[in-house]
């Protein structure tokens, strides 16, 4: 089988957030980078599972400049094999789809995998224009996923239950919690991840649809009110009349 | 503005969730000039209700298939062409979430997935506010194309009554083929959507095993609340991982969240801390989720959480 897993940089999950020039800007300075985790834990991870099933190849793709080398790595150390950076800064959503479009357009890919979201900018929105560019069968938002032949099997998440959905590869699946578990690469992973080929393209033109003019930092709590275990009544009343929520 | 809204009434039940779409339309349309029309794709037949919630013109178009992307975008773009719609609004969930990315290529729009505001319009350009760095943050984000796509984070807004009843037309488009089969659909009987919900209560390692939840659910239950839990709760399948609240799981925003033994991590509170009201029951005063809540009890739960859902059970009946 034929896998590619598009893969993004993110902040870390523990990261603090913060702004620069006139919260214009995200502030890097001082933050831990990582793979995004939905990107990682489950749709990276059952690509790997998949090919050490069936056989085949896991390629890694990133849209992004030279210092995501680290986090392509990783991804090559979790057992991928080969890598391919679009050597550019990702500004939006459709800046990347086109770059992702562009580049599987005349390869044979089975499966085009993503994470459901990235943890930095949460839209969700490159998956469903590549697989648009591409004309290609898309599930968002699947948990499970097997395939059988050339078929696959999917679980979708949705309002109150799961979705049992299948599709003929090849296909774009997005992946949500629950479709694989985290893997800690091990030693051997790492060192042979050195090795494992990462090749840089550069991108083509694609112009941003939208763009950032400002961020802004939820406001602070004005601090909590402690309420007496004794009278949880008083909790009750509170939440009724004054945070008006019951 | 024409602003096109778009509902999968499949199942010929209204949700909330789609009032408050035809609502958000409405709002948009009363502060910048325009009209509503709301895509109804199933049902027709209680679909006239939305005029009720703002929309001026409701089109039914007759499907009884199953949920397909490549479909549903088609017949959203053929009826924006129609309509003429500059804007499109989608909910942000299950179905709105991958048609958006379709629709934007598709059509060549601008795209901004979360919506939580009614936007500013300068120059024919939209300026939306979303949750960012899964709500530890908010960005402003500028359509840069005439025409638009959003989807809007549920539970952004209220829907009130602002009209009437408004005739159902029936619309034919024809979404061709669909390029995944629905094998069947699991339902977990009951249950609030967790990010359609108005009340959560949700669970941390404090609730100590599995076999604690009944404490947990029955002040759910007497509080009309969705059930939720932290991720070391669903990592070792105390929950299912579908209730996982935080980053790297649901981002939710209800009216009231009620966290019951979770000391607030950042990645927890990242996905909570949109709430309207947030309340902490813990036995560690030092528990940072202290900081971010708007009430708090610090006490063991096990023995203080009976007292309160007895507390507003009396509140419910006195009210009743």
């Amino acid at each position: 089988m034929n896998l590619l897993v598009c893969i993004s940089k993110t902040p870390d999950t523990t990261a603090r957030i913060s702004f620069k020039d006139d919260f214009t800007k995200f502030d890097e300075s001082g933050i831990q980078f990582i793979m995004n985790p939905f990107d990682e834990f489950y749709s990276l991870v059952r690509a790997v599972e998949l090919k050490e099933q069936f056989g085949g190849t896991v390629t890694i793709l990133n849209v992004g400049p030279a210092s995501n080398d680290i986090i392509i790595r990783k991804a090559l150390a979790i057992g991928a094999d080969k890598a391919v950076r679009i050597n550019a800064e990702p500004t939006s959503a459709m800046f990347v789809a086109k770059q992702i479009s562009e580049f599987v357009k005349d390869k044979n890919f089975d499966i085009i995998f993503f994470g459901k979201e990235t943890i930095d900018y949460n839209g969700g929105e490159v998956m469903g224009m590549v697989a648009e560019m591409l004309d290609l069968p898309y599930v968002h938002l699947a948990s499970h996923l097997d395939v059988e032949g050339t078929t696959g099997k999917l679980d979708r998440d949705i309002e109150g239950g799961v979705e049992k959905v299948e599709v003929e590869m090849p296909f774009v699946v997005s992946a949500s919690k629950g479709m694989a578990e985290q893997r800690i690469p091990n030693m051997r992973g790492i060192m042979m991840a050195k090795r494992k080929p990462l090749e840089v393209v550069e991108p083509v033109e694609a112009n941003d649809l939208v763009e950032i003019v400002k961020y802004e930092l939820p406001k602070e709590k004005s601090g909590v009110k402690l309420v007496d275990p004794e009278n949880v009544e008083e909790l009750v009343r509170l939440l009724h009349e004054e945070a008006k929520v019951i | 503005m024409k602003i096109l809204i778009y509902i999968d009434n499949r199942k010929n039940i209204l949700k909330k969730a789609d009032l408050e779409l035809a609502y958000y339309g409405h709002l948009i349309g009363e502060k910048h000039g325009g009209d509503v029309v709301a895509m109804v794709i199933g049902s027709g037949e209680n679909a006239g209700e939305l005029g009720k919630y703002g929309a001026k013109e409701v089109l039914n178009i007759p499907y009884d298939g199953d949920f397909d992307v490549s479909v549903f975008s088609n017949m959203i773009a053929q009826v924006a062409e129609q309509t003429g719609a500059d804007l499109i609004v989608l909910p942000h969930n299950s179905s709105g979430k991958p048609l958006i990315g379709w629709l934007a290529a598709k059509m060549n729009l601008s795209s901004v997935a979360g919506v939580i505001n009614i936007p500013d319009y300068d120059d024919g350009k939209l300026e939306f506010k979303k949750g960012v760095f899964s709500s530890k943050a908010f960005a402003y984000v500028k359509t840069l194309t005439d025409k638009a796509v959003v989807s809007l984070m549920p539970n952004s807004f209220s829907p009130e009554e602002v009209g009437s009843s408004v005739d159902v037309n029936t619309v034919e488009v024809d979404g061709g083929t669909p390029k995944v089969k629905v094998a069947g659909i699991e339902k977990v009987e009951g249950k609030v959507p967790l990010p359609e919900a108005d009340i959560i209560v949700s669970g941390g390692r404090g609730m100590k095993g599995p076999e604690n939840w009944g404490v947990l659910e029955e002040l759910a239950e007497v509080l009309g609340a969705a059930t939720a839990c932290s991720r070391p709760v669903s990592d070792v399948n105390w929950r299912p991982h579908t209730e996982h609240v935080g980053q790297t799981g649901i981002v939710v925003r209800p009216n009231l969240y009620v966290a019951l033994g979770i000391s607030g991590a950042i990645q927890h509170l990242a996905g909570v801390n949109n709430s309207k009201t947030i309340v902490v029951i813990n036995k560690d005063p030092e528990a940072p989720f202290f900081k971010a809540a708007d009430y708090g009890i610090v006490a063991d739960l096990f023995e203080v959480v009976p007292k309160l859902t007895e507390a507003l059970k009396k509140y419910k009946a006195g009210k009743g």
